[in-house]
């Protein structure tokens, strides 16, 4: 099934200097009771983002109107924990789309791939140079080039590894089910060997 | 002819699993086993709807409820509409579909980790996903069991497949003897305590070491079960006679004669002597003690009798930001020791540790004792197996004594989704596998332990180190 197409971004961003970003955080199990996969942004970091009154808690990020665009930068280790695929749809849902950091759970890394959203890991030095500069400049842009896998800020400019076969799916919109979907006879006749 | 080249366990299950490798595509790996349940398979099932396609192989597939479901009165509809909802939409997909499912009041149905190993239906040397990350806890029996996102639940269940990138290897051993009153929710809050919570993501581990082969089956669970806590795309152990004797009989597993010749496959599922690993850690079971953690990633462990680091014993400024954090959240002083701290409730229960065993453990701590006053202690076994084979043992009897609570199988307090929630700011010593900010409730605060601990702290009403009581 086509999915939407992704090749450069040119966008703000969004600091969340904070390690270890568990998807309990990302969206806390009690929203996951929903059976389709559109309206969790609502509810991204909703922990983080409001209070017991539901009243936005002033300093997070998300409520901060210096911030906004469609990149998220936050420390290393996000999307740890849960193998909720709930955690990408409300990252996605919420408008982002290119989620930067300098390491990233196998899981989440996954799940952020099938559902448009790019997991970018770059440096330490570099993912520290760019939560500096968001803070002290909140409007800075950053230029995502998926197709050169660049990442870039102000002068600052590092290049980003993806494998080949997630960067095409990514470009053209693919998932991984229509190429297993091609796979229908060899792996009939794997099932039929094996049972 | 050429000679194969020395093999890992683990690389032997995978290459077998390959049904293509292409130039420049993940491997299509084949699957043999797939869980669902009701929390992140509803959205898989539209994809295929939306598709026009059906299950690839539903004898391959089982379902259960667990997520989600109350721990009390378990016959009457689930009062919660949304919850509610969930359940019936599994149902309603199960019997679209054709899929098995163990459903509330079915006399197999628990948590899903709990359920598959306890039918047979996990085995050595098999493939095996779930729409959950805590699935490495199959690994046990010397398999590839690992979590997945609804996406790829909606792969597998379409073509029995998933398209893999194969994971490094890593071998973790622990030799020696386990001192008293250390058990393996201890080992593996360990090894996590010294590796940190992304210590080993990007590998797929062996737990090896004559500590881990001593372990019954039930332990070992508990150690592959955490895997993924140190960020491990899943944790195995190889099978041997345990593995052998708690498989045999097993209402799914092979029979008689198929059995005996399922035996002589599954010995083969060893490490080769020269294989080579990405990375090998060792450890001395004798340098573990009872554990805890007192931060909120399972990484924020220490002895029991430790204390919890200062700041300044932490060398980066961003992981100093974090545990300030994290220690402001759980309400605690950077430089203290948390033995001795208050806890308001206990849990016992979730896919780490809710197996008979780990019941038995907890009865041999309490029995003849109460709790302490002012603490709430709910003992929620992983499936209705464990549950009607605890009244069997009298083990309900000794819980009531001691005046906890014995409720219904399900994930329970482990995950804050269900009904059963730890209150805000209050301390609960918990037997599951996540430490996380409101995992269990929002602004509740968690201490992870071992069955043995958790029992202790229900006696005595604060974090207890469990040499200090007899049992």
């Amino acid at each position: 099934m086509s999915k939407e197409k992704f090749i450069k971004l040119v966008s703000q961003a969004v600091p969340l200097p904070i390690e270890n970003i568990d998807t309990d955080q990302i969206i806390p199990a009690r929203f996951l009771k929903a059976t389709t996969r559109e309206g969790f942004g609502d509810n991204l970091f909703r922990d983080w983002r409001y209070d017991s009154d539901n009243q936005p808690i002033a300093g997070f990020a998300l409520n901060d109107s210096r911030y906004s665009g469609k990149i998220l930068v936050a420390g290393k280790n996000f999307g740890c924990g849960s193998s909720r695929e709930h955690a990408a749809w409300a990252i996605h849902d919420y408008g982002f789309k290119v989620v930067v950091s300098s390491f990233f759970a196998d899981i989440f890394k996954n799940n952020a791939l099938n559902n448009a959203v790019l997991p970018l890991v770059v440096s330490d030095a570099f993912l520290k140079e760019l939560l500096d500069t968001l803070q002290a400049n909140p409007s800075t842009e950053v230029i995502v080039d998926l197709e050169n896998q660049t990442i870039s800020f102000n002068n600052k400019k590092e290049s980003f590894d993806i494998n080949a076969y997630k960067k095409t799916c990514l470009i053209n919109g693919y998932d991984d089910i229509d190429y297993l979907l091609s796979l229908n006879k060899e792996i009939k006749e794997y099932d039929l060997a094996h049972s | 002819m050429s000679v194969e080249r020395p093999k890992t366990i683990f690389e032997k299950i995978w290459d077998k699993h390959v049904v293509k490798r292409s130039e420049g595509y993940p491997d299509a790996v084949f699957i043999d086993r797939h869980f669902i349940h009701e929390v992140t398979s509803p959205q898989a099932f539209d994809g295929l709807r939306k598709r026009g396609i059906g299950v690839f192989n539903v004898n391959r597939t089982s379902a259960t409820a667990d997520h989600n479901v109350p721990t009390k009165d378990q016959h009457l509809p689930i009062k919660e509409a949304l919850s509610r909802h969930q359940v019936e939409t599994l149902r309603k997909n199960c019997a679209e579909f054709g899929v098995e499912l163990y459903d509330l009041g079915h006399p197999f149905q628990g948590i899903v980790h709990i359920i598959g190993p306890e039918l047979g239906l996990t085995l050595p040397g098999m493939t095996i996903v779930c729409g959950d990350s805590h699935t490495s806890t199959h690994g046990a029996f010397g398999n590839i069991a690992f979590g997945i996102g609804t996406s790829e639940v909606e792969q597998v269940l379409a073509t029995q497949c998933i398209l893999q990138y194969k994971p490094k290897t890593m071998r973790i051993e622990v030799n020696g003897t386990l001192g008293k009153g250390v058990v393996s929710k201890d080992i593996i809050l360990y090894i996590i305590s010294k590796i940190s919570a992304s210590g080993a993501t990007g590998y797929f581990v062996e737990y090896a070491g004559d500590a881990i082969t001593r372990l019954s089956m039930e332990a070992r669970m508990t150690i592959c079960n955490m895997s993924i806590e140190m960020g491990a795309r899943g944790g195995l152990i190889a099978p041997d006679e345990t593995t052998f004797n708690y498989i045999k009989g097993r209402k799914f597993a092979p029979q008689g004669r198929a059995f005996d010749s399922a035996v002589e496959e599954w010995k083969k599922l060893k490490t080769d002597d020269d294989a080579v690993y990405d990375v090998v850690l060792k450890f001395d079971a004798a340098d573990i003690g009872p554990m805890i953690t007192y931060g909120t990633n399972p990484g924020m462990g220490m002895k029991v009798t430790d204390r919890i680091p200062t700041v300044e014993e932490l060398k980066e400024i961003n992981e100093q930001v974090s545990f300030k954090k994290s220690l402001d959240y759980m309400g605690l002083e950077p430089g203290s020791a948390i033995l001795g701290k208050p806890v308001d409730y206990v849990f016992i229960g979730s896919c780490t540790n809710a197996r008979i065993e780990d019941l038995r453990t907890v009865a041999s701590m309490v029995k003849g004792k109460k709790k302490a006053a002012g603490v709430e202690v709910w003992v929620v076994p992983g499936s209705k197996q464990v549950q009607e084979q605890a009244k069997k043992e009298g083990l309900d009897k000794i819980f009531e004594e001691a005046g906890f609570e014995l409720r219904e199988p399900g994930c329970s307090a482990c995950l804050g989704m269900n009904e059963d929630k730890i209150p805000a700011g209050k301390y609960c010593i918990s037997t599951s596998n996540r430490n996380f900010e409101g995992r269990q409730g929002p602004k509740s605060r968690t201490f992870l332990a071992s069955p043995l601990s958790a029992a202790a702290a229900a006696i005595t009403g604060k974090v207890t180190d469990v040499r200090d009581l007899s049992y």
